[in-house]
């Protein structure tokens, strides 16, 4: 790695150039050696349990060899691009002009992405599979600026937010279809016991920090799924809980029946209706998750929030209560979760604890961090892109999630502080230079 | 009493394994500071490894088992550790003075990353093998009926992860790698200032975290008789937890934390219920870092401001 940051002399002439080729060679022979041993066993020989269910292996050595030239030819590519971009220089590139136009577009962008979402279903109205597929993403945006709450402004690292939208979804279910409430009743009140679960699980976890806090919120979020697979007579176990009902236009069904919403306003029944309604319930949702984070950011317990993520010590110094304050973060958060949980519910009719593995809680997060913790907007493109990214490998099946840990890793150590990577606390003073040197230097600025 | 005597015996076993893995999490947090995430499922290729190369072996007519076990144990120590390493360069490495939470993302990646390229490359469904160490001797004939036993795979477990601890414990306390280690371990700024080549002793601290879980995960092997492509998230988080139970940083505290869980596991499923047993592993996680944040054996944390 360090080799490769070696700049180039101006004057390049052929030793020089000989001297870099064996290097690249070098290394790319290197990469393909540590390659063709790490694949040798893995991917050259294939493993399965033969017809009397004793095992029995085959050799796959052409991939193998593909493979492993694969590697020795992409890492020539990689330190040939390394060489000829050098370490790359950033902002300093871009003319003040470009970036002022850059950043026009960026208050523009949010705009102007409400307004197409909100014209998502009239737009794709004919297109089943694009309204689904929305529905989706908003879904995850839901739970992306959920989650963002503890993330992205407290800054406390949660492995475990499965959890919360899992406690939503089987709150919403079983309320429906044991006492036969409706959505609208079961939505503040899957909310309110997720945020419950909030605390419960924020309180042991208030001495915890960093890496620690992570763990016990994977542990947390693993109990609760182990827990709804085992009690089978409450939650069914794998087999999940069906028939979760629909949700409805404030007691109107979406159905074809007499007093459906079709019938009732004298229109052809059409089943893209409930899509499209589910559409506009999340996007509301999403909507009121946001404003709702944006007014806390404002409020003192925002603030809060934002000055736990900086530093700890120091926030408890200037007499923040820190437990109130990471309490009303983990609530906060649970709370959203609970609400897209339920959502998640009604939409699918079935819940399984299959729905609510660690990987799910991965993936909310890569969307958070990926945004640039802390940044609404770029939680919302993350969840585009990583949902609308997940959805174009779903033709490869198995190595779907092959692709989203190697995605994973190579945005991480591209852009450590996500896409839009901004970290900025919301207080700060917006004319900065109009406070003269002397005032600085009497102490008043 | 028989019956409590032989799920001792059981979940001692079952601790070795943990704690083979829990000293890879321990050192790696001890050094660099991060939890590996992917700790638990470099334990999952080393099981896959350990299958392959024992199907290989068996398959060119070799029959001596002790002679199939120490090739086995050695090609997945190797290549497993060539697995550490490989994660650590590609994953780790460039994000060593990065914020706080992208190592930790990388890990989970690189775990996705694993897992799912065992699945790939080796299927979905559960690999199993017969037994390969078979007997064993009956310690005590109960009055009931109950026979305690101690079959030799268990035997094999606890011998192999002594050995390999007592050369651990000499390699980090006698050699100069080890000396190393425990400089880039104390302050890494003054260990690369006395010479001590610091990424080199961090790979290195990989490499042998990665070697120790493809032994856990061999052990795992010929004691279950079966590796799937999943293994690896539960049995990380599980010596992650006797890590942290033990003191994470300390090696004799991840070890003594994986014999605490390993029991704690067997015991649950022997005398409460099977189906939970997961959740009682979890449970005491929780409890030790509320009530015991620096585990058994670890030192306490000082914050510096």
């Amino acid at each position: 790695m360090s080799g490769g940051r070696v700049t180039a002399p101006t004057t390049d002439h052929k030793p020089a150039r000989a001297h870099r080729a064996a290097f690249i060679l070098k290394k790319a022979l290197l990469s393909a050696f540590v390659a063709l041993v790490l694949f040798s066993l893995m991917i050259g020989i294939r493993t399965e349990a033969g017809p009397t269910g004793q095992l029995i292996y085959w050799t796959r050595f052409s991939e193998l060899a593909s493979l492993v030239g694969a590697v020795f030819i992409g890492s020539i590519i990689v330190e040939l691009m390394r060489q000829w971009l050098g370490p790359a220089p950033t902002a300093n590139l871009i003319p003040p002009p470009v970036q002022n136009g850059l950043a026009l577009a960026g208050r523009l962008i949010a705009p102007a992405l409400l307004i197409f979402t909100l014209l998502v279903p009239v737009i794709f109205y004919q297109q089943r599979y694009i309204l689904d597929l929305a529905i989706l993403v908003l879904t995850y945006v839901m739970l992306g600026w959920g989650l963002n709450v503890v993330v992205g402004l407290a800054g406390l690292l949660d492995l475990g937010y499965v959890a919360f939208y899992a406690v939503g979804a089987y709150s919403y279910a079983l309320l429906a279809t044991t006492f036969g409430l409706s959505f609208w009743i079961c939505l503040p009140l899957a909310g309110i016991l997720a945020s419950l679960w909030g605390v419960m699980l924020g309180f042991p976890v208030l001495r915890l920090r960093g890496d620690y806090l992570a763990i016990v919120t994977l542990a947390f979020g693993e109990i609760i799924r182990l827990v709804i697979v085992n009690w089978q007579s409450l939650t069914g176990g794998p087999n999940g809980i069906s028939g979760i009902p629909r949700p409805t236009l404030f007691g109107i069904p979406l159905t074809p029946a007499d007093d459906g919403l079709a019938a009732r306003l004298g229109i052809e029944f059409d089943p893209t209706h409930r899509i499209v309604f589910l559409f506009y319930v999340i996007l509301a949702l999403a909507l009121i998750t946001n404003w709702v984070t944006i007014r806390l950011r404002r409020l003192p317990i925002g603030r809060a929030w934002e000055a736990l993520r900086e530093d700890e010590v120091a926030c408890r110094a200037l007499g923040i209560n820190t437990t109130t304050t990471k309490l009303t973060a983990f609530a906060t958060g649970a709370l959203f979760g609970g609400f897209a949980g339920a959502f998640f519910a009604t939409r699918q009719g079935f819940i399984s604890p299959e729905s609510f593995t660690f990987q799910e809680s991965a993936l909310v997060l890569a969307i958070v961090v990926l945004g640039g913790m802390g940044s609404q907007l770029g939680v919302a493109l993350a969840a585009l892109a990583l949902i609308g990214g997940f959805e174009l490998f779903r033709g490869l099946e198995q190595y779907r999630m092959l692709v989203f840990g190697i995605a994973m890793v190579l945005l991480m150590i591209w852009r450590p502080r996500g896409l839009i990577g901004h970290r900025a606390p919301t207080v700060y003073l917006k004319r900065a230079e109009a406070i003269s040197s002397d005032l600085v230097k009497e102490g008043h600025g | 009493m028989d019956y409590f005597a032989q799920q001792l015996i059981n979940g001692l076993v079952l601790g070795s394994i943990y704690g083979l893995i829990a000293i890879g999490y321990t050192m790696v947090y001890g050094i660099v500071g991060m939890i590996n995430f992917a700790h638990g499922d470099i334990f999952m290729i080393g099981g896959f490894i350990a299958l392959i190369s024992f199907l290989v072996l068996v398959s060119f007519g070799l029959t001596a088992v002790p002679v199939i076990l120490l090739i086995v144990l050695l090609v997945a120590m190797a290549i497993t550790a060539l697995y550490g390493w490989t994660v650590e360069r590609i994953a780790y490495r460039p994000l060593r003075h990065s914020f706080r939470l992208a190592p930790m993302l990388s890990a989970i990646g690189m775990s996705f990353v694993l897992s799912n390229f065992s699945q790939v490359a080796q299927g979905a469904r559960v690999k199993p093998v017969p037994p390969i160490i078979t007997g064993g001797y009956t310690l005590h004939k109960g009055a009931g009926g109950f026979v305690v036993q101690l079959s030799n795979v268990q035997i094999v477990v606890v011998i192999t992860t002594v050995v390999l601890l007592a050369l651990f414990t000499w390699l980090v306390a006698r050699t100069r790698l080890g000396r190393d280690m425990r400089a880039c371990e104390q302050d890494q700024t003054m260990a690369a200032l006395l010479g001590v080549d610091v990424d080199r002793t961090i790979s290195m601290t990989f490499v042998i975290g990665a070697a120790l879980a493809a032994v856990a995960g061999m052990m795992y092997l010929l004691y279950y008789g079966l590796v799937d492509f999943y293994m690896g998230f539960v049995a990380g988080i599980k010596a992650f937890t006797a890590a942290v139970l033990g003191g994470i940083g300390s090696l004799p505290g991840a070890m003594l934390g994986g014999l605490a869980i390993g029991l704690i596991e067997t015991l649950w499923s022997a005398y409460f219920s099977v189906e939970y047993k997961d959740v009682a592993a979890f449970s005491i996680l929780i409890v030790v870092l509320i009530f015991m944040p620096t585990g058994l054996l670890g030192r306490p944390e000082v914050e510096k401001v």
